[in-house]
């Protein structure tokens, strides 16, 4: 929710809907959250082979008020659920967070008394990307399916209570 | 099969020792639990073994005594390992702390405390290491529920 808000629920609306998730979608900043090996292929998107600079989410922002979306990557333990859970709450919206290999979305094969069974539990998530570790391609894609989740949102809509 | 070594320790402490073995130049002595501290002294003092590799526990229930407290040790100067165990029960999980003599057992001993509940007296900071405080029980015993979860904040839904 931004100054967008400022022309409420007039005619406008609709285009400016347009206009403004168009602008969202290409200029993702994002917040890397990253725990474990998954790091490793989420580093080669930058990198020239893969690029995610022509998707327009190059820019990794390393504080999360500067951020838009948040990539968890990796194991999440619950020792560290309440530092992702701040790390999220401190970010403004609007914000989306996608959920990077299998130990984010479910614990993975840590079914154990230490691992979250998934970032789900602590925090909303909107993309879930499967693989142990993903390859870059599906981090690619996983985007591709985050731009067009947000190009389908209205900029009156708050998402997270 | 015998060795120079554990002769030594055997000859030094006989009323301490409850078994030597050695497998492929792996030695290892099983020793009281009292005599772990002076026993360790004397590796150190004595016989060059001047780094601990190494300290940790394991939980054999439903045997009795049911934890064994495992130490590797290295002598540098002489290229020779040596392991000590120590039979440790569950009635009185308490075992005297190696910190005097090496300060880096300080952190292999909160784990062993930490994962196994083995209270080491000496330790001059003896809390979790791994898990967060709050957590009750120690998660590597083998009687901790496989599927017991104690979220540190609440989850969703």
């Amino acid at each position: 929710m931004g100054l967008e808000t400022i022309f409420g629920h007039s005619y406008l609306t609709t285009r400016l809907d347009a206009a403004v998730n168009w602008g969202r979608k290409y200029s993702f900043f994002q917040y890397p959250f990253v725990t474990a090996c998954c790091g490793m292929e989420y580093m080669s998107v930058f990198a020239s082979a893969y690029d995610i600079a022509r998707f327009g989410a190059e820019y990794p922002r390393f504080s999360p008020r500067q951020a838009d979306v948040l990539f968890v990557v990796g194991t999440v333990n619950e020792k560290l659920a309440p530092v992702l859970k701040r790390v999220y709450d401190q970010m403004c919206e609007p914000k989306w967070v996608v959920s990077f290999g299998v130990c984010a979305t479910s614990g993975g094969f840590y079914d154990n008394y230490a691992t979250v069974q998934g970032i789900d539990k602590i925090i909303p998530v909107d993309i879930y990307i499967p693989g142990c570790p993903p390859r870059p391609e599906a981090i690619l894609d996983a985007l591709i399916k985050l731009q067009e989740k947000v190009s389908k949102e209205s900029v009156l809509d708050r998402k997270y209570k | 099969m015998t060795s120079y070594l554990l002769e030594t320790i055997r000859s030094k402490f006989p009323d301490d020792i409850l078994e030597t073995h050695a497998f492929r130049g792996d030695e290892t002595v099983l020793l009281k639990k009292e005599a772990l501290l002076k026993a360790a002294a004397f590796l150190k003092d004595d016989l060059g073994f001047d780094f601990l590799m190494d300290l940790t526990a394991a939980d054999y229930l439903p045997r009795e005594p049911r934890f064994e407290l495992v130490c590797h040790f290295y002598s540098s100067k002489h290229n020779y390992r040596l392991r000590l165990k120590c039979p440790v029960g569950a009635d009185d999980p308490k075992v005297d702390s190696l910190t005097p003599l090496w300060a880096g057992a300080n952190w292999f001993e909160r784990e062993a405390y930490d994962m196994y509940g083995i209270k080491f007296e000496g330790h001059p900071d003896l809390r979790r290491i791994l898990m967060y405080d709050g957590f009750e029980g120690h998660p590597l015993r083998k009687d901790y529920p496989l599927k017991q979860r104690q979220p540190r904040i609440p989850h969703r839904g």
